[in-house]
């Protein structure tokens, strides 16, 4: 076992694992953080989508040995400390305007890759559109499809 | 069951009143039996006649099978006069927790967000009725829940009229406040101690009508929505218990084959983290620090295997006994007056996202179970038989699924996780790896449907179906262990019974249409050979696929519009009054560019009826879009859902039903299927299943919740699939001018992924995952 240091949600922790366990694993066994969820190990359904230093990725395909002490990981239990205030992110909110989540498991994986995805066209100065959407790969099987493509608009404006 | 025919009637005083109870005790909890609101049972026979279901249905028989047990649901009021309900039901995601604390909250005159509901464990003396299956908890819940709120809200008033000096008929309960005419008032924490009674005692209630509710029947957002979007909401892996690691289970080559030696043992102990290794009946199960490890164990294990019940089996052999298997057809062919039709449903995965999955302690003199699960008294039998305890020896807790499609009716996570902890004398959390699921898991059965139908002198004069089906697995029963039993007789004769009886009580076809028949034939009734369930709507989506495929075929051979010739065939008019909104927020008949079209379909259970309109874009440029590793194909662009599901709890939970509805049988329509090759399944993720995604989505999703003329609230959980696909289909017909007899229709294009090894059972989790960030 390996000594390995990162950041996750704003605060430095420390584990003890071998290098090749993939980050979702430390987070979910090691460390107790669940919000990730477990769907397929093979970055295929995205459920367990965070954020590595601002951007979307995927834990389940990622070794801890692969990040360093500077390396900063967010997960939806920190997603609401990422932005001003005591409440909630704005894409939380507008998760919540729009009744998205069934069942709730692909969740966290949706409203963490729904930032990324505001963030990215952000950057590129441009809006969102239905071939952005269409590309989001997060599987609900619950089929909240079309109340995420609404409330990621709606998370957009809020974001402002 | 009819024994208790007589009791209903002496429990139910008028329409709206009913009796309940308080019960004795320090603190205010109150009880209503969960027979009330079901009619009297004296009818239990099954009529054995045409079309039963539109006397008797599914429903009526889960609620009937609920009156042999003197149960109770019962409220507790803590001291600050806040709700506690622990429903007898699972939630998976259909939204039944919201359901039930609307109903209480409506009753009881408290706000929404002071009713905490949560899901009971194993409650064996409830026997029938803690199954969560044909979308019947709100349907069989609706009375007893009412009752009991009613029951508490007065045992209360009269506490307050104490307290308050004043006539209980003069006090207004509103918000969990209770006012006098003077102004003086006291909350229902102030009077929940004292509304306590020392003994048990009857109470006479008259629950609202429905013009005096401000709650049910308006949208209301799920009560778990902060959890669910804060990462907070706890599914059954995100238990921490003592102890409990990691267990995965290295599954066999072959559908259903079993390990009969491991040839590596030792290595596969030493490796890092791993603990233990062991033969269970379904596989190798190996347990480790992380599921990471757990993955590394099982790909390493060599394992020596025994082939599976249908190992060398391939889709065309399956579809050769089934076609075999036909029963046959009662009207003759006559010639340019027939119209035949022919259907092959093949087997689709029933996986949720959230994989198999439990938390077992075997220790002993008892066991604890937690997981998702919708039949957990079945599950609490099961297990103690394998484990040689006695039932009460065995905890069972229900925890909140992720999804369920009728998958958790079965308990194979559970049972799987039980056998585990027992071989390795250690805590267990056990979970499926997802290529376990469409492999291993259980599916919808393979199907087909042979319909033939005769039309003379402009009209339709008969209409047969024979549906052959690989048997459906009802072994779950009703949840409870002698019905269990039953339907695990020797040679599967059980089973069939249970299932023609399913069937007949679903399968309704609300056309004139003359003389009707519509058959189910299981020709090999042993279900072990095959992992099945009732997936969601259970036989609905292919029987209504196939029946509503042929009503287009028949309007056209009778030169009419499909919507004005269900119009005029049509019987039932709650299904004639959601055709019609349906055509008409649909625009049916709108003129669309070629290579496109609409399709539209209808389907009558639940007690309430669905119609579904599309439309569909089949051109090249659209078929052929490409998104990287995706099955794109047609693409429906738009979907008007519209629902009479009778009286309306939340319209809100059920648009979100009906939406998931749509993509699922959209999605069986179109892309979501499993190839049986050579004695297994080649589908191992999500991508290789093609399930709905977002490129799949429609643009444009409406759906409209009918005012109801029934005084019944009808299930919606499943009601959705089955009218969803049949449009879907019928669209792509009218589309390409082709009629589509084989689902999902893409089932025999050029396999779109190459299939997984199936030694090891599992994929490595890839290594390259910051190269996509985005």
């Amino acid at each position: 076992m390996t000594t390995h240091t990162f950041k996750l949600n704003g605060e430095t922790v420390t584990v003890e694992v071998e290098d090749d366990v993939r980050i979702l694993w430390v987070l979910r066994d090691v460390l107790g953080v669940t919000g990730p969820k477990y769907g397929c190990g093979i970055n295929v359904c995205k459920a367990c989508t965070s954020h590595i230093n601002g951007k979307a990725f995927n834990p389940c395909s990622v070794p801890v040995g692969a990040i360093g002490a500077d390396d900063e990981i967010t997960t939806i239990e920190g997603l609401a400390d990422t932005v001003d205030g005591d409440g909630l992110h704005p894409m939380q909110e507008a998760w919540l305007e729009h009744d998205v989540a069934q069942c709730g498991y692909c969740q966290p994986g949706q409203i963490m890759a729904a930032v990324a995805l505001v963030n990215r066209v952000r950057a590129e100065d441009r809006a969102i559109t239905e071939d952005d959407l269409d590309a989001i790969r997060n599987v609900c099987r619950c089929g909240t499809y079309s109340r995420i493509r609404d409330a990621v608009r709606t998370g957009a404006e809020m974001m402002g | 069951m009819g024994k208790q025919a007589g009791r209903e009637p002496a429990a139910r005083l008028s329409r709206r009143s009913f009796v309940g109870y308080v019960v004795g005790g320090t603190s205010l909890m109150v009880m209503a039996d969960l027979a009330l609101g079901a009619s009297p049972a004296s009818a239990v026979p099954i009529p054995s006649v045409p079309q039963i279901p539109e006397l008797y249905d599914l429903n009526d028989f889960l609620v009937h099978c609920t009156l042999p047990t003197a149960n109770h649901v019962g409220i507790r009021i803590d001291e600050q006069g806040d709700a506690h309900f622990a429903l007898p039901r699972m939630e998976v995601g259909q939204g039944i927790t919201t359901a039930v604390a609307m109903l209480i909250a409506e009753e009881l005159d408290l706000p929404l967000d002071r009713v905490h509901v949560t899901l009971a464990p194993a409650r064996p003396e409830l026997l029938f009725n803690q199954l969560t299956g044909g979308s019947n908890t709100i349907i069989s819940m609706y009375t007893p829940i009412r009752v009991a709120a009613a029951v508490a809200r007065k045992a209360l008033l009269e506490a307050a009229a104490i307290q308050l000096g004043a006539l209980l008929t003069s006090l207004v309960a509103k918000g969990g406040v209770i006012s006098a005419p003077d102004g003086s008032s006291v909350t229902y924490g102030d009077v929940a101690t004292a509304a306590a009674a020392p003994t048990t005692r009857q109470v006479k209630v008259t629950l609202k009508a429905a013009a005096e509710r401000t709650v049910v029947g308006t949208p209301q957002r799920r009560i778990d929505a902060l959890d669910a979007v804060t990462g907070r909401k706890q599914f059954a892996m995100d238990i921490a218990v003592p102890d409990a690691l990691p267990t995965m289970v290295c599954r066999a080559p072959d559908l259903n084959g079993t390990a009969k030696s491991i040839r590596n043992e030792a290595a596969v102990k030493a490796m890092a983290g791993v603990t233990h290794v062991a033969i269970i009946e379904t596989g190798v199960a190996v347990r480790a620090r992380t599921f990471g490890q757990c993955i590394d164990a099982v790909r390493a294990l060599d394992v020596e295997w025994n082939a599976g019940p249908v190992a060398g089996k391939s889709a065309p052999d399956i579809l050769k006994e089934l076609r075999a298997a036909q029963l046959p057809l009662v009207v003759p062919k006559a010639g340019a007056a027939t119209l035949d039709g022919d259907f092959v449903f093949h087997f689709r995965s029933g996986s949720a996202l959230e994989p198999n999955c439990a938390i077992a302690d075997v220790r002993a003199d008892s066991a604890t179970i937690w997981a998702g699960l919708k039949s957990p008294i079945d599950a609490q039998s099961k297990i103690a038989k394998i484990l040689g305890l006695f039932q009460k020896q065995v905890s069972v807790n229900v925890v909140q699924g992720g999804g369920s499609f009728g998958r958790k009716l079965f308990s194979d996570g559970a049972i799987e996780a039980a056998r585990a902890s027992k071989a390795f004398g250690a805590p267990v959390k056990l979970m499926w790896h997802r290529a376990d699921e469409p492999r291993q898991g259980r599916v919808h059965p393979m199907a087909v449907s042979r319909i033939r139908a005769t039309v003379l002198l402009g009209s339709v004069i008969s209409f047969e179906q024979r549906h052959t089906a690989v048997p459906t697995d009802f072994r779950h029963g009703l949840g409870e262990r002698l019905t269990a039993e039953v339907s695990a007789l020797p040679t599967g004769l059980g089973n069939l019974g249970f299932s023609e009886t399913v069937f007949m009580l679903t399968q309704e076809l609300p056309y004139n249409f003359g003389v009707i028949t519509q058959l189910l034939n299981e020709p090999k009734p042993a279900p072990d050979r095959f992992n099945t369930s009732s997936v969601r709507n259970i036989y609905s989506p292919d029987v209504a696929t196939a029946n509503e495929l042929m009503v287009d075929q028949l309007a056209k051979r009778l030169k009419q519009d499909p919507v004005a010739f269900r119009r005029s065939y049509l019987k039932s008019r709650v299904v004639k009054r959601v055709l019609n909104r349906a055509a008409e927020l649909g625009e049916w008949g709108r003129a669309m560019p070629a290579g496109t079209a609409q399709g539209i379909a209808i389907h009558k259970e639940y007690k309430g009826a669905t119609a579904v309109l599309v439309e569909i874009d089949c051109r090249p440029e659209t078929v052929n879009r490409k998104v990287r590793d995706a099955v794109t194909g047609p693409r429906v662009t738009k979907a008007v859902v519209v629902i009479d599901a009778g009286v309306v709890i939340n319209p809100l939970g059920i648009k979100a039903q009906m939406m998931g509805g749509f993509m699922d049988g959209m999605a069986q329509a179109l892309t979501y299927g499993n190839h049986l090759v050579d004695g297994h399944f080649l589908e191992a993720s999500w991508d290789n299943s093609a399930y709905t995604r977002q490129w799949n989505t429609p643009f444009d999703f409406q759906c409209e919740v009918l005012d109801s003329e029934s005084k019944v609230p009808g299930g919606v959980g499943e009601a959705g699939v089955a009218a969803s696909m049949a449009a879907v289909a019928c669209a792509y017909a009218r589309a390409t001018g082709k009629m589509p007899t084989e689902f999902p229709i893409n089932f025999h294009d050029p396999l779109h992924f190459e299939p997984k090894p199936f030694i090891p059972s599992v994929p490595q989790s890839p290594t390259d995952g910051l190269s996509y960030t985005s």
